[in-house]
């Protein structure tokens, strides 16, 4: 459903994506993995619009999204989470799912309205299915590392996207962590059909969830298939998992 | 804080002052009220949207100058010169602001600035029509005979009953300012100001809405500098001069942009200091830069930020006792 095509970047003649093409299929879970500095995080802003690419294409469900601003491509059922957690600190948690729910389905022109009220049981339903239920009254930034994650994946999920993309969904948390939130993602991913496609430096993660892999290295994808072919391409071995084991 | 009343006791308190029978301090409070609704409307943009505007006095400015304008030259009832002063400047907000939005932070801030200077700007030189340097003296107070009918307030003096009409006025104001706030729209602003890249990719149009509360602060500013025209028996170019940009911005930082009644507290208070102060020494701003520096480093949150801390700290021992 998500095809990126020869796209390319390069800031002040660094080359930081470079002619990267490869598909996610519908209600696939996939990977992108990489050294520190391979590209991922450049793919993931130039896939939602928050960088634009020097070259090449992303289509969604076969529509060109290139050049779709972030809050236009949000509409078109694409979600993301960032790598550095990336939430409304000083409003509470209830508030920062509201208001994704406010501008996913509506009412964000509405003046007048008493905003306390609108979506509360919405709101109230999603935090319970991330697992923030007992927490709604706090404020987003002092909760823990691994829950503010959690509600980044609640701001997500309230845009009801079909494609979710997550940036490091695990990055810095503790082992016990990352168990539970992959299986979290897992969960949801399942539930709600959801096509997954997420970037991690964490490889049991990867091997344990992911159906498809593409390896990014130095801007350019040197693999792609199904994490056994991956493992076992010499290349891969070569420049990344070799490197680490 | 919430089960005390504390809106509708000011509003009566406000409408109080009359009765005490001095002519200086309805002066004083009339000042105050109009002061108040100025700072509240820049509050929608610093307080709720992180939008510092350097600028906000040109709405102002121009909210005095077309409600003097039409009542004076056009000989316009107050019932049509008031709304329209929150017209035009909503209309000049909207032009202006159109390329503010385009800039961030510290651009943001000069490019306000720069769109008020030129407001001055005009106002001070445009002779025909603004009294130039010279302003506009004499707009005449709206026809308030009906309340020279009422009982009670039927003896008081002409710039009472402008004052009872400042408060109402001012009220409704408040009153909507605090309800937008409050509503979907309001919390989306506060999206922007926490995170404006995220607020983007929850699909907020974060140009188009801030661009909304520029318009809207525009609007309510133009109100307050309607009303201030007529208060202030004149309107003259330094309405939209950058000193009163930032003397509006030190109120709303003295009372607290945390919270909605923090910009009155700031007016009240910085009026009242003002007062005070000035009649003991003539070393006035250096007694308010130290009050704003003790504030800012003890108080981040101003004095309604303070008062609200103490508040909760008191009923919490009370309910502890």
């Amino acid at each position: 459903m998500l095809e990126v095509r020869d796209l390319t970047k390069s800031f002040d003649g660094f080359v930081a994506v470079s002619g990267v093409t490869f598909g996610v299929p519908r209600g696939a879970i996939s990977a992108i993995i990489g050294p520190n500095g391979a590209g991922k995080t450049t793919l993931f802003n130039l896939i939602t619009g928050h960088l634009r690419p020097d070259r090449g294409h992303v289509t969604l469900n076969g529509r060109d999204v290139t050049r779709v601003a972030p809050h236009d491509l949000c509409r078109l059922g694409v979600g993301r989470s960032f790598q550095r957690t990336n939430i409304f600190p000083r409003l509470t948690v209830f508030e920062n799912v509201q208001a994704a729910f406010i501008c996913h389905r509506g009412g964000g022109w509405n003046l007048l309205a008493a905003g306390d009220g609108v979506y509360r049981d919405e709101t109230a339903a999603l935090l319970e299915s991330v697992g923030l239920a007992g927490r709604a009254g706090e404020v987003a930034g002092f909760l823990s590392h691994g829950g503010q994650k959690q509600l980044e994946l609640g701001l997500a999920l309230a845009l009801e996207p079909e494609i979710l993309l997550l940036d490091e969904p695990t990055a810095g948390m503790s082992a016990a962590e990352t168990h539970d939130s992959i299986r979290l993602i897992e969960r949801i991913a399942r539930e709600r059909g959801l096509t997954l496609l997420f970037t991690e430096h964490d490889m049991e993660v990867v091997f344990s969830i992911a159906q498809r892999l593409t390896v990014l290295h130095q801007g350019r994808v040197i693999a792609d298939g199904a994490p056994d072919e991956v493992r076992r391409d010499a290349e891969v071995r070569r420049v990344y998992l070799g490197e680490r084991h | 804080m919430s089960r005390v009343p504390w809106a509708p006791i000011a509003l009566v308190a406000a409408l109080l002052v009359p009765a005490a029978g001095s002519r200086f301090y309805t002066f004083l409070a009339n000042d105050v009220v109009i002061w108040a609704l100025f700072a509240t409307s820049l509050n929608l943009l610093v307080g709720y949207s992180g939008l510092v505007s350097f600028g906000h006095a040109a709405y102002f400015g121009i909210g005095a100058y077309a409600t003097g304008l039409l009542m004076k030259k056009a000989a316009l009832p107050f019932l049509l010169a008031f709304p329209a002063a929150g017209v035009l400047a909503g209309a000049f907000a909207l032009i202006f602001g159109f390329f503010c939005v385009r800039l961030t932070r510290i651009y943001f801030a000069m490019l306000t600035l720069a769109f008020a200077q030129i407001v001055w700007a005009i106002c001070f030189k445009w002779n025909e029509l603004t009294g130039g340097e010279q302003g506009m003296p004499d707009i005449p107070y709206p026809d308030l005979a009906v309340m020279g009918r009422l009982p009670l307030v039927g003896a008081l003096r002409v710039s009472d009953h402008y004052y009872l009409l400042s408060v109402l006025l001012v009220g409704l104001c408040l009153w909507l300012l605090r309800r937008i706030v409050r509503s979907p729209f309001g919390r989306l602003l506060t999206t922007i100001r926490e995170n404006p890249e995220r607020a983007e990719f929850i699909g907020v149009n974060v140009r188009r809405y801030e661009l909304a509360a520029f318009v809207l602060a525009g609007a309510f500013a133009g109100l307050a500098g309607g009303l201030f025209g007529i208060f202030n028996r004149g309107v003259f170019p330094d309405f939209a001069y950058w000193t009163k940009s930032s003397e509006v911005l030190i109120m709303t930082l003295l009372g607290g942009m945390g919270t909605f009644y923090g910009p009155t507290v700031g007016a009240l208070a910085l009026i009242l200091l003002n007062q005070q102060i000035t009649s003991y020494t003539e070393y006035w701003p250096f007694v308010l830069g130290s009050i704003l520096v003790a504030l800012l480093f003890g108080f981040p949150g101003g004095l309604a930020g303070a008062a609200v801390a103490l508040w909760a700290r008191t009923l919490g021992r009370l309910r502890s006792a």
